[in-house]
Formats: structure tokens, sequence, C-alpha cells
């Protein structure tokens, strides 16, 4: 056989219920033996977790638009080097991705740059206007499984509605932006600039309240039920919004929901630094939130860890607090975020199996995404990823791939690190080095 | 003693008082024929303001010229911040420049903090957004001094818009640190998220409270937080929350009342309140000044032993410039 096999690594595979060291053999772009012997060339993987690739559901790549923060040839490397093998970008890019065109452009130029496949986001609403639906149907035969208007909320109750019915035609997602906007102000400078509550107070920010988040979640779930419609709660942040979503869960609701790695790992307090690196949206929240998300992770009620990578250059973030855009990189720390903030937790809050699969199994399965998040058996395309899990190291914000700098863990040690990510039996990222 | 004066929560007991100590030898100066001394001579204040504001630009640039260092005023207004240079450019300026000391004023809460990061000079506050302004909570604090003789133990009652100003939150933890009691009246909308945890006690009914306050510091109300609904109208925070006469009458003997400035006479105050014999409200802008050369000096002064003597009491007749 002309393939590869990856020996000594211990295969955990969520999908496939395996955590064990074995052989995993490679023939072009497929898996075509687990637990063999060796076929082909050796690739020593001594030492190291063999997992499905990581999937995230949510990652803005800038292009088209802001090419400055990001293209999408540099966020897919920074994806390939954290280990992913799908991302799916939001559509709020200029222009917004609100019909085929913009699906087309961000697949090529996806397919082009080879290091990751990208799932591109439709917008509900023309221009993310929150007025008119998009022309779905286009995007759909595009690919496209996910619609939203991510980062503007879909203000309307009645339009919220009609997409959540008309996207059943296609049994696709909609995912909101759960802000309730008379709430938070109209954003922008005069807007929320972070967490409501004691330190906000103090700190003289306009804050983002947690009922603005919860609201809006329990208006999509009331709005959702009863209709068989596929709703995703994008970027939960507050204790309220799990318990909404965990209550909604429990009666059988078609929801799906995703948590940030920062919004189970940081909390409001850093913004008392005033260092834009810490203003994102959903903003950070207080400890309990925090303790209510990783236990939405822990029981399964938050299915996904989905980064929110957000690039911004420099000159952006480096101004007042209010003038400076929201967001934060994660592609390249996110599963190092993970191991470090929830397998090794005192208590533990997710087995490595079950971090491995809020960050590939799940979040592929929420979006009907094949292929991706395992499991990891013979004729299944050979989507994986490498990492030593023992390797401890420091965040260097200008080491990443990420056009941008914008990461809260700079100078963080973290535990687990990526050595390579495959897409269909290639290298993506080997050894460390982009391939 | 204080690298930079960002915020009053950063202020003890101990440093207040010594600022306003020195603020009382300093006020004098301003009694002299010649209101000068030489003690920050050779030293370099921007003041840098981002935000309109006439009163404390020009304390801040009396304070100090009166301490005889060059002052040069930056105004977001006709300079290169117009033609988009951001905050940390413009501190690279400065900082090119070799100031010593940048007095700031910025909508933005935060900007001044974020300044020391990028310059070596020393940072005043004056105002930044909702969060501080910590010379006017200083010279709030020495006007109360002056007149009631001491803050320990008394009772203060700040009224109105805390939510949105930066005065309010210096003042009360400048009154806590220092051991007044406060109480925040005003309508719940304006009462900052979780005052709970502010350590001071909250009235919905200025009329109750009045009687048990020796001092009285009225918010300025600002217009427009009327269109935000924060409440209904103007003539309905008069009738509930504003000062008049009568209301003036209410309050025990000796007891004083303070207002940052610019007043909205009408809305939080009437113009005979605000003009009553117990109104602070003209020696506050007196005594800014003399705070303000105070934190200059305790932040500037000193180094290289030059500036250990400030003029006392007509000690230093020699050292006055012409």
């Amino acid at each position: 056989m002309s393939g590869f096999t990856l020996t000594g690594a211990r295969v955990v595979d969520p999908a496939g219920g395996r955590d064990e060291v074995a052989n995993v053999s490679i023939d072009g772009e497929i898996v075509v033996a687990v637990g063999g012997q060796v076929q082909g060339t050796r690739v020593d993987a001594d030492g190291l977790v063999l997992a499905p690739g990581l999937v995230d559901l949510h990652v803005h790549l800038r292009e088209p638009g802001r090419e400055d923060a990001e293209t999408v040839e540099s966020g897919t490397a920074a994806a390939a080097a954290g280990g992913f093998t799908a991302v799916c970008p939001m559509a709020n890019t200029d222009p917004v991705c609100d019909h085929a065109g913009v699906v087309e452009q961000v697949s090529r130029l996806a397919r082009e740059a080879g290091h990751c496949d990208v799932y591109p986001i439709g917008a509900i609403t023309r221009g993310l206007r929150g007025e008119e639906l998009a022309e779905m149907g286009a995007m759909v035969a595009h690919g496209v499984r996910c619609f939203s208007d991510d980062g503007m909320p879909v203000r309307s109750a009645q339009v919220m509605r009609r997409a959540l019915e008309y996207a059943r035609t296609w049994d696709a997602i909609i995912c909101n932006h759960a802000e309730e906007a008379t709430l938070t102000g109209a954003g922008g400078t005069d807007g929320a600039q972070m967490n409501e509550g004691e330190l906000s107070s103090l700190l003289g920010l306009a804050g983002w309240p947690h009922e603005a988040e919860e609201v809006m979640v329990a208006r999509d779930l009331i709005l959702a039920r009863g209709r068989g419609a596929r709703l995703h709660v994008p970027h939960v942040s507050t204790a309220g919004a799990v318990d909404l979503i965990r209550d909604a869960k429990a009666r059988g609701a078609r929801v799906t929901a995703e948590a940030a790695p920062h919004h189970f790992t940081l909390v409001d307090e850093l913004v008392a630094t005033y260092d834009p690196v810490y203003k994102v949206n959903p903003p950070l929240r207080t400890k309990e939130d925090v303790e209510a998300v990783r236990c939405g992770l822990a029981d399964g009620t938050i299915d996904a860890i989905a980064t929110d990578h957000a690039p911004h250059p420099p000159e952006q973030k480096e101004q007042e607090w209010a003038h400076a855009p929201c967001g934060m990189l994660g592609l390249e720390t996110a599963l190092a975020v993970t191991l470090t903030e929830l397998v090794d937790a005192q208590p533990r809050v997710l087995t490595l199996s079950k971090a491995l699969g809020a960050l590939s199994t799940n979040p592929a399965r929420s979006r009907d995404i094949g292929g991706h998040g395992g499991p990891i058996q013979p004729g299944a395309p050979a989507n994986l990823v490498l990492f030593d899990p023992s390797q401890r190291w420091t965040v260097d914000a200008r080491a990443l791939h990420s056009r941008s700098r914008n990461t809260p863990f700079a100078g963080t040690q973290l535990r687990g690190r990526v050595i390579s990510t495959l897409l269909r039996g290639r290298f993506t990222f080997r050894d460390g080095v982009l391939a | 003693m204080i690298p930079h004066l960002l915020s009053m929560q950063d202020l003890s007991a101990d440093q207040i008082t010594a600022i306003l100590d020195t603020a009382e030898t300093l006020k004098e100066i301003a009694l002299r024929p010649i209101k000068k001394v030489p003690t920050l001579r050779g030293r370099t204040v921007c003041n840098l303001f981002f935000e309109d504001s006439t009163r404390t630009r020009i304390s801040f640039e009396l304070a100090a010229k009166r301490l005889s260092a060059d002052v040069i005023n930056f105004s977001a207004k006709g300079s290169s911040v117009s033609k988009g240079e951001g905050l940390k450019d413009t501190a690279l300026t400065l900082q090119a420049m070799g100031v010593d000391a940048i007095v700031v004023r910025h909508a933005a809460s935060g900007a001044p903090q974020q300044l020391t990061r990028w310059v070596d000079a020393k940072v005043l506050n004056a105002g930044d957004g909702w969060h501080q302004h910590p010379t006017q909570g200083l010279l709030d604090l020495f006007t109360i001094r002056e007149r009631l003789g001491h803050i320990d133990g008394l009772r203060a009652a700040v009224v109105g818009d805390v939510f949105h100003s930066r005065v309010a939150r210096s003042v009360v933890q400048g009154l806590l640190t220092m051991g007044a009691e406060v109480t925040i009246v005003g309508p719940p909308t304006l009462l900052p998220p979780r005052v709970d945890t502010w350590g001071t006690a909250v009235s919905h009914d200025l009329d109750a409270v009045l009687p048990k306050t020796d001092v009285l510091y009225l918010l300025r109300v600002q217009q427009e937080r009327m269109g935000e609904q924060f409440f209904p109208s103007s003539r309905e925070y008069a009738r509930i929350w504003g000062v008049d006469r009568d209301r003036l009458a209410r309050l025990p003997e000796g007891a004083v009342v303070m207002h940052p400035g610019p007043m909205n006479r009408g809305v939080e105050v009437t113009a005979d309140a605000a003009d009553a014999p117990n109104s602070m409200i003209q020696l506050q802008v007196t005594n800014g000044i003399a705070v303000r050369m105070s934190c200059l000096y305790l932040m500037l002064g000193g180094e290289d032993g030059r500036a250990a003597d400030v003029g006392g009491r007509g000690s230093n007749s020699e050292r006055v410039e012409a």
C-alpha cells in the first residue's frame, strides 16, 4: 500500500466511543484501518493523542471586506494550526454573505487555500438589516446549512418567526445573535461596553445586562417551539441562558448551543485594565456565569465549543475602550484552553473524550457536516488532529497564523499543543509547521 | 507618592489628607499680589482635552502656571486628533516631546488609564466618561473640610444622576474613604448598577433625607437623559428631586450645598437655592485651583529635591518670580 500509518497514538474518538492506543492507517483520503499492523510508511505518534479534526461552528474570516484583519487564507491557516479541519464563517462580511455569490467566493478562496474545509453561514436577512429574508434557497444550493445575522440580532419577532419557518424547507438551522438590542443600546460607542454589574458600575462603562441575552434566547426558544424549526444559540454567556436552553431541551426542543472558550474561562474583572483585547460581544461575564457555562458543557446543555474567532488589527484594538471593536481570536488556542481549563480543572468539567466531542463530533453533527467529527473508522475521510497532551506552551500573539493579534490569552501558559492536522489524508499542518 | 492620578479609588485616607494639607498651604499663594512660585519651573504640563471643558481646563492651567510649569494646551479640535490621529499616537507624540505630566479629559471611560501604558509622563485624569473625576472629588473634600472642619462622621447626600456621573463616583468614594456616611438619592433609573456594593445608603425620598444631611451634593441632570426615558420630564424631576428654598430649609443648621457645575438652574437646583448663603458652589471653583496645584506639586515636585519647599506662608518671597 502507498499510504501511511500513525503509530502509538492514543486514539480518542468520541463518535466511535474509542479511547485506546491504536495504529491508524490512511491511504489516499481515507482511513483504511484502526488498530491494525503498520501499513505503508510509519509515522511515529507515540505519546500523542489522535482525534477527529476539530470543527468550529462560529468564526469570522473577514473576507471579503476586511482583509486587513484576516483573509480566508490566513484564517483557515490559523484553523489548521489549531487542529481544525472544518470551520463555519459568519455572514457579516462586506459585502454581506446574503446571496450565493459570496458563498461561492468564500468557498472558492477556501478551496484554493486548502487549509481546511469551510462551510459558510448565510445571512438570515438581506444586509443583516433584520427586515427582508435573504434568498436562503440559493445559498442552500451552494451548501449552506445555517443562517445567521451574527453580530446583529434579528430584532423583529415576526421576521425571526418567518425565518425559522422558511428554513424548514431544507431543515436548515437558524442561529440568532442573542441580544435584545433595546437593552444594550444602539451598539457602537454609545452602546453597551461590558457586562452590567458591580464592575461596570465602578468603571463607568455602559452595561450589557444578562437579561438582554436571556430575553432574546427565551423569545427565540418560544418562537421555535412547536414549529419543528432548528434553532442554534451562539456564544452562550449567562447562567440564565444556560438554564433556558436546558429547560427547552428537556421539553424536546430542536435547539443546539455553543459556548466560546473565553466565556468559560475569563471574567469581567479583566475589563478593569481597560485593555480592549478583553472587549467582546457578548461580554466577559461573572464567575457565576463562567461556572454555569461550564456546567452547561458538562451536562450537554451546551453542545459545542465554538471560538467566535474575531480578528481585528492592532490599530483597531489599541483605541479607547468605547471605540474599539468587539472580538477575540480563538482558533489557535481553543484546544489548549479547553484542555487546560476544563479537562484539567479540579473537579474535572469534561473528560478528554467529552472535550473532544464538544470540539469536533457535536458541532459536526449539529450542523449536518458529514465526514468531520469522526468516527475514526475504515472508510471514513481522514480528517484528524494529532496533539501532544503534555506539552506546555505560552501563547505568543505574534507567533499566531492569524493576521491579527487580539488574543486574550497572550502570555498565558496552556497545556496541549497541536502537532499535526490532516484534511482528507493530507497534512495541512505538520510537526508544528503549516504544510 | 502618587504615580498617576486616575481614580479616587486608588487614594488612601492618608494620601487624600496629604493632598488637602498641601492644598491648604498652596491656597495662600492666591492671596499674594504675585500669584506664582517657582516650584515646577522647567517642568512641562500638557492639558490634553478630547472633550470640551472650560472650567476644568482653565483651573488646571492656572494651577500649573502658578507653580511656574510650562503649559501647553492640546485640544481635540484644531489638532491632529481631528485628522484621525488616535489616542495612542497622540500619546506617543507627547512622549517624544518629553512632557512631564499629561492632564487628560476624555469622553471615553478608561482613556487616562490607557495612556499610562504608552507614556512615561505622569497622567492626571481630568474626567473620563462616566468613570472618574478625581480632582473634582478632591476639591469637594477640601471645601467640605475647610468649611465644616472635618469630613469624618459627616452625613452626605449625593442627589441625582449618579449612574452617568464621573463626579459622583469620585465624590462618593472620597467621602467614604474619609469616613463620611453617604446616602445616594434619586430615581432608581439613575442609580448605577449594583449600587448595593458601593457602601452607601440609598433613598428615593429626598425630603426624608434632608433633615439628616450635613452635605447636600447635587449632580447635574443631563437633559439628554430625558429622551432615553430615565425620567419622564425635567418638571417632574425638579418636583421630586430638585432643590429649592423650601427644601433647603429642611436641612439642619450649618449644612452646606454643593454642585460640581455647570448647573441647570430650575432643574436640580433653583436659582435662589444655588445662591443661598450655605451654597459652596463658588468656593468649590476657587478651591479647584489650589487642589490641582497640590496634585501637580505632589506628583511632579519633590524629585531632585528642588521642589521640597512649596513656599509656605510668606517664608520665601525671594523665590517668587516677577
